[in-house]
């Protein structure tokens, strides 16, 4: 909902005292809401968001009456008349093996994030490539935790995994070749270079610079070594806004030489994240989250010592802090003294720390339990932590015995080239500035965007004589370049990917690329002298050197089949820890009352600003605020009533000579005295999406303060700024919707951690119940895995072509994802205070109610249950009276206001879902569960039905569908199996045993409305330490 | 003072009470006989297509199989449509010079698709599925009617919900033995009988078989 109409007056002191009064844990979405002031009151009980049907077209009301009369009169004539429109079906010329039209193929191949290789497997219908899964033959994106009994078996995937395939087919991408801002061609290029390249091999590469983002491809990095043995004088650049600088360091504190440690969170029994969301940042967090979650799957007849514990120490509330057990928000120079305090209290000397505004009980307890622990334990850290943190964390852990063999933590070889990135671009602009650099080839990325702004790269990369760059957009960098070359999709492109833990992903194309673009190793090709070798080619002749002759073949085709080369993961490699870390001073808190820290962290969205143009990320809400299309100064509620600050309030930041203003968005949780910004936004020259949305926080960034901006002086602008969040829509007014408790209480009474407060669960009905015989789809959410990474919503929006509808229609209530995360805070008597709560996730899908409330108010009969239990949705039949959404108590049903789906370009309609039909204007929408697969596998099991001695001819159904031969899209994506589907009736499978009366913590929402919902959840189990647990609740006893 | 009605009203009124539902009940019958009319589904109307291919000479004729160039009707939920390749395997050797053929050798050189018109098309919400049907002894000819009699191929049957409905909710009129699947000129006198039979055999069970979520999602 947008600010500007929830204007912020909550009184804290006033929210804290009527808190105080409850009992046992309260549940809130928002502090307007938990004040329950008048505003909120008004816009909960107006669903459909003031202005719902109005429409800024060009017709008056007069104009509108005037056709409506026309096209009323002529109704008769023009139905009874019109044809469907000749279609036409166009076959092959040649028929490709193994291709049958209908069905999809899938091929493995790789993405990269901040340089490292995450495994994809791709659905390709009729040759366009059309959904994103993740490769569960790759270390970086597992798939379930127990083999499937049937079906095709899919991997995890994060949201930037999934959406790529909206911005292969992005229509705001380069799409052909400009020289000085106009037309030109690739051939004219190649020309130019070759020419430039004997000149430059003249003087052995002097003056050649070449700037990239981090490399981990064989394949480039191979091209690379041979293009400076050919021009030994070249410089090789590289600079990725969220590299591992800080961990390098770290490491080279701690151990005297670089080691990049791989995590196994399944090994580890206490984990404590130091400002470290390790389950949602990151090229490796689809796996630290599946491992995470391997650790807590809370299920009847569970031991006490089998469900991890995380603690978590942060400033900016992230997944990890929601997910944790318990959670401190400090301060950036704080949490550098909880270090200090934790190393200490663990016998690594620090010398004297004060305890400061850390909570030295935490710190007891937290210590006590690694040591406990010692060797099943896991501290990490991020990135955004300086690099003596990094340092302590591995002392910490290599005193508790954590690093090794088999152990939580262990050490490799880094994958990427261990470099100081910030020094390495330092160097470049040093050399610009001493005239040596002739020509700039960037290769890839964006640096006059996205580049820390003491070093003004924008006029430094002005002075080069000539500038080249490759990139999918035309974006900022390209517009300063004398030459840009449109660059290849990942999808449309031939290379090669190391994962975190240096696995080799083959990236191979799924289509021929769509604007001409070009790859890196096309570019380099041309300056190698060996224009015109493909990619194909080029990435299977260095395979070729890796592997020998006579089985290389089948190797070739065994990688590019599974999407990995076997054995190519980083060895194992053995570091001590230094006795002592030489620590620098601890910083001093904040200086002045008008003074901040401000925290910068790549965007949980648009990540470094290279996503920004995605549609489908920019109106995903972020995990825990629920913003979208914006980022925004993220501040807790004490530190903005300090500073006067109120939602959307512009405010001035200015460190040195650096200045940016921003919005301000309160957030629970947040710690004090500091902010947090995303980067990632204020893109000049994005696209039509991206253009222009949010504030460039590289414009505070710098060199030596890449991750915190200390001591920022904040002035009000006096301007607000409208902020667009999704919190407070769809509300269910808080009746008992999450549940959860503390794995003591689960243990001593499993079902009391699901209780309502009031439920009745009477089922009364005047009918017979109904007999729901044979299959029967039901889903369950289990709360406790769930991190709210997202993943889920945007994979189900790529699976069911559900549109993008802009930031005004977001304010106004009509977002249309089919499955929401909602992100709930909540305090009890451990955590009585509403500035820094603890929260909960809840994806809410359609409840497939047996006893659905939509269903009988329909007056067109659009919408009807099915044999198996779903809700179906008739969108021919829809006539969008809206009344099925006023009825349904979850607020699950999605309407299309304004003809969302309207094709804006060609490109977009090939990345429909062709077995999904795609919605027009006035159709209520929901999920259906994925109907189109289960659709598929019924056909499949009824074919193989016939011939199945199993099922009998008389039997109550003609088909036996096997666990796991569907699989929803929302569920394949999860990282943590939060999501479970399947047939309730079969006793076997995965989802009943997840429900009642196997798991007692199962409930449904809202069933004291009778509305026997099928998607049903797993409460929510903290497993808190008893020390940090004072008073329990004992009426649950 | 003058009676605002005259005797007449009375009739006027009984004629207008009468007449207007009945006009409305004509009306409403023309309507539905023109939804139902050829002319209106397109039923029996040959299509022009880029080239004049004749079913009744490759079936009737010929006696090739409805498989050799719907290829996928047994395996997905597309039959298939040839690619320019499988005429070619024939047409390479016989009719080389043929001056119809003419746009089929052009799409082989070229490598340029023929873009054939769609005879039957359902709309765009409706998911159907040729593989289920054929694997349950549902027969081409029930949908596509006898195409080898179809010089030009054209619409056999309406389309309409009504008439899927129909064999959804009563199946066994509609199938045929296994070896006749494909046949489109098989005829018996006793199907009623024969296809409770293979209604048996096949295990065709018509729960789920009206559900929406079977044809529409």
């Amino acid at each position: 909902m947008s600010q500007a109409q929830l204007d912020q007056s909550v009184d804290l002191e006033a929210l804290r005292a009527k808190l105080a009064g409850k009992q046992g844990r309260q549940y809130w979405r928002s502090l307007e809401e938990l004040a329950q002031t008048p505003e909120f009151r008004a816009y909960v009980d107006n669903e459909f968001a003031a202005g719902a049907p109005e429409w800024d077209d060009r017709f008056s009301r007069r104009s509108f009456l005037q056709i409506m009369g026309a096209s009323l009169a002529l109704a008769g004539l023009s139905a009874g008349c019109t044809r469907q429109p000749e279609e036409k079906i166009v076959p092959y010329v040649k028929q490709p093996e193994y291709v049958v039209p209908g069905k999809p193929m899938y091929f493995a191949t790789s993405d990269v994030l901040a340089g490292y290789g995450r495994g994809l497997l791709v659905q390709s219908n009729d040759g366009r490539p059309t959904k994103i899964d993740g490769n569960p033959d790759h270390p970086a994106s597992p798939g379930p935790f127990a083999p499937q009994k049937a079906g095709m078996t899919f991997g995890a995937a994060d949201i930037y995994a999934i959406a790529s395939i909206l911005g292969m087919y992005d229509p705001d991408r380069s799409q052909a070749v400009k020289y000085l801002g106009e037309y030109n061609t690739w051939t004219a290029f190649t020309t130019v270079m070759s020419n430039a390249a004997e000149k430059i091999g003249t003087q052995q590469g002097q003056g050649l610079y070449l700037l990239t983002e981090t490399v981990t491809s064989p394949t480039l990095i191979a091209q690379m070594q041979a293009l400076l043995a050919k021009y030994p004088k070249a410089v090789w650049t590289q600079h990725e806004p969220v590299n591992r600088d800080q961990s390098r360091q770290g490491a080279m504190l701690a151990f005297g030489e670089d080691a990049q440690a791989v995590y196994h969170f399944d090994r580890a029994a206490r984990i404590v994240a130091v400002d470290s969301d390790f389950v949602t940042t990151g090229p490796a967090s689809v796996r630290q989250a599946h491992d995470f979650a391997a650790g807590r799957r809370v299920r009847a007849g569970i031991a006490a010592g089998e469900m991890n514990r995380l603690y978590a120490v942060e400033s900016t509330l992230t997944s990890t802090g929601a997910t944790a057990d318990h959670r401190l928000a400090l301060s950036p120079a704080e949490i550098d003294r909880f270090v200090r305090l934790l190393a200490a209290k663990l016998g690594i000397s620090v010398g004297q720390v004060e305890p400061g505004a850390v909570d030295a009980e935490f710190v007891e307890v937290v210590a006590q339990d690694l040591a406990e622990h010692a060797g099943r334990g896991l501290v990490i850290t991020g990135e955004g932590q300086p690099a003596h943190v990094h340092a302590l964390v591995h002392a910490i852990n290599e005193k508790l015995g954590n690093h090794g063999p088999n152990r939580p933590i262990e050490f490799i070889e880094p994958v990427a080239a261990s470099l100081d990135q910030g020094q390495s671009l330092r160097d470049l602009v040093k050399a610009i500035d001493q005239n040596l650099v002739e020509t700039l080839i960037v290769l890839g990325g964006n640096p006059v965007y996205n580049a820390p702004a003491d070093l003004s790269f924008k006029a430094h990369y002005e002075k080069v004589q000539t500038r080249i760059h490759l990139g999918l957009y035309e974006d900022e960098t390209a517009a300063l370049s004398h030459w840009h070359i449109p660059q290849a999709h990942l999808l449309e492109s031939w290379s090669d990917a190391r994962s975190v833990d240096g696995t080799v992903g083959i990236i191979q194309p799924l289509i021929a690329p769509l604007y001409n673009g070009k790859t890196a190793h096309d570019l380099l090709t041309v300056l190698l002298g060996e224009g015109g070798r493909n990619g194909q080619r080029l990435v299977q002749d260095y395979w070729k050197t890796q592997i020998s002759g006579a089985e290389f073949e089948k190797a070739w085709r065994k990688a590019l089949h599974d999407g990995v080369v076997p054995g190519t993961q980083r060895a194992a490699k053995a570091v001590t820890a230094k006795a002592a870390v030489d620590l620098p001073r601890l910083s001093a808190a904040r200086a002045a009352n008008d003074q901040v820290d401000i925290i910068l962290r790549p965007d949980p969205s648009v990540w470094d600003g290279r996503f920004a143009n995605n549609g489908w990320l920019q109106e995903l809400p972020r995990p825990i605020t629920k913003l979208t299309w914006d980022n925004a100064l993220l501040v807790s509620p004490a530190t903005a009533r300090d500073l006067g600050a109120k939602n959307g309030d512009v405010l001035d930041l200015t460190s040195g000579a650096y200045r940016l203003a921003a919005p301000v968005f309160i957030t629970p949780g947040h710690a004090d005295g500091c902010m947090t910004l995303h980067l990632g936004y204020g893109r000049m020259r994005a696209g039509h999406v991206g253009t222009n949305v949010g504030a460039n926080a590289y414009a505070l960034r710098q060199t030596d303060q890449p991750w915190v901006v200390r001591d920022v002086k904040v002035a009000h602008t006096g301007r607000t700024h409208q902020l667009v969040d999704s919190q407070k829509h769809h509300s269910m007014e808080n009746r008992d919707l999450v549940r959860g408790g503390t794995l003591d209480e689960f243990l001593h009474n499993p079902a009391s951690i699901a209780k309502s407060h009031h439920e009745d669960n009477l089922h009364l009905s005047l009918y017979e119940p109904y007999k729901f015989t044979g299959t029967q789809w039901a889903m369950t959410i289990d709360l406790t895995a769930c991190i709210g990474c997202n993943a889920c919503t945007i994979a189900c929006q790529s699976e069911n072509n559900i549109p993008v509808v802009g930031k005004a229609q977001v304010a106004v209530g009509r977002e249309m994802h089919w499955i929401r995360v909602d992100h709930y805070y909540s305090n009890d008597a451990n955590h009585p205070d509403p500035n820094q709560p603890e929260s909960e996730f809840q994806p809410v899908t359609c409840m497939h109610c047996e006893n659905a409330p939509c269903e009988v108010v329909c007056p067109v009969g659009a919408t009807q249950h099915s044999d198996d239990g779903l809700n179906d949705m008739v969108y021919n039949r829809c006539i969008g009276t809206r009344y099925c959404s006023n009825n349904c108590p979850y607020k699950v049903r999605r309407f299309n206001f304004l003809e969302y789906q309207r094709p804006v370009a060609e490109s977009l309609q090939l990345m429909q879902n062709p077995n999904v039909t795609v919605r027009m204007r006035g159709v209520m929408e929901k999920c259906t569960y994925c109907v189109q697969r289960i659709s598929a596998a019924r056909i499949g099991a009824k074919k193989r039905g016939i011939t199945d001695p199993s099922i009998s001819a008389g039997g109550d159904e003609d088909y036996n569908i096997l666990d796991g031969e569907v699989v929803t899209a929302c569920q394949a994506a999860c990282p943590t199996q939060a999501i479970i589907f399947g047939n309730m009736n079969d006793p076997s499978s995965q989802v009943a045993q997840s429900r009642l009366p196997h798991q007692p913590h199962n409930y449904g929402m809202l069933t004291e409305l009778n509305t026997r919902p099928r998607t049903t959840y797993l409460a929510r189990v903290r497993n808190v330490h008893p020390k940090l647990a004072a008073a329990t609740h004992e009426e649950h006893y | 003072m003058k009676r605002l009605f005259t005797p007449y009203t009375n009739t006027i009124a009984r004629a207008t009470a009468l007449g207007v539902p009945l006009l409305v009940l004509i009306a409403g019958g023309f309507g539905r006989m023109w939804l139902d009319s050829s002319y209106e589904t397109g039923v029996g109307e040959a299509i022009d297509q880029p080239v004049p291919f004749s079913h009744e000479h490759h079936v009737a004729g010929l006696g090739i199989d409805c498989r050799f160039c719907h290829l996928s009707a047994e395996t997905s939920s597309v039959a298939g449509v040839p690619a320019t390749e499988v005429c070619m395997t024939c047409h390479s050797q016989i009719w080389t010079n043929a001056q119809m053929l003419q746009p089929v050798r052009d799409s082989f050189e070229k490598g340029q698709p023929i873009q054939w018109v769609r005879v039957n098309d359902l709309p765009d919400f409706v998911y159907f599925d040729h593989s289920i049907h054929v694997a349950k002894g549902v027969g081409c000819a029930e949908c596509h009617g006898e195409v080898h009699r179809m010089p030009m191929t054209w619409k056999a049957q309406n389309l309409h919900m009504t008439w899927c409905l129909d064999c959804h909710r009563d199946p066994e009129k509609q199938l045929r033995p296994k070896d006749v699947v494909f046949s489109t000129d098989w005829f018996s006198g006793a199907r009623a009988k024969l296809g409770a039979e293979i209604a048996r055999e096949n295990k065709v069970n018509t729960k789920g078989l009206t559900n929406c979520s079977t044809c529409h999602r």
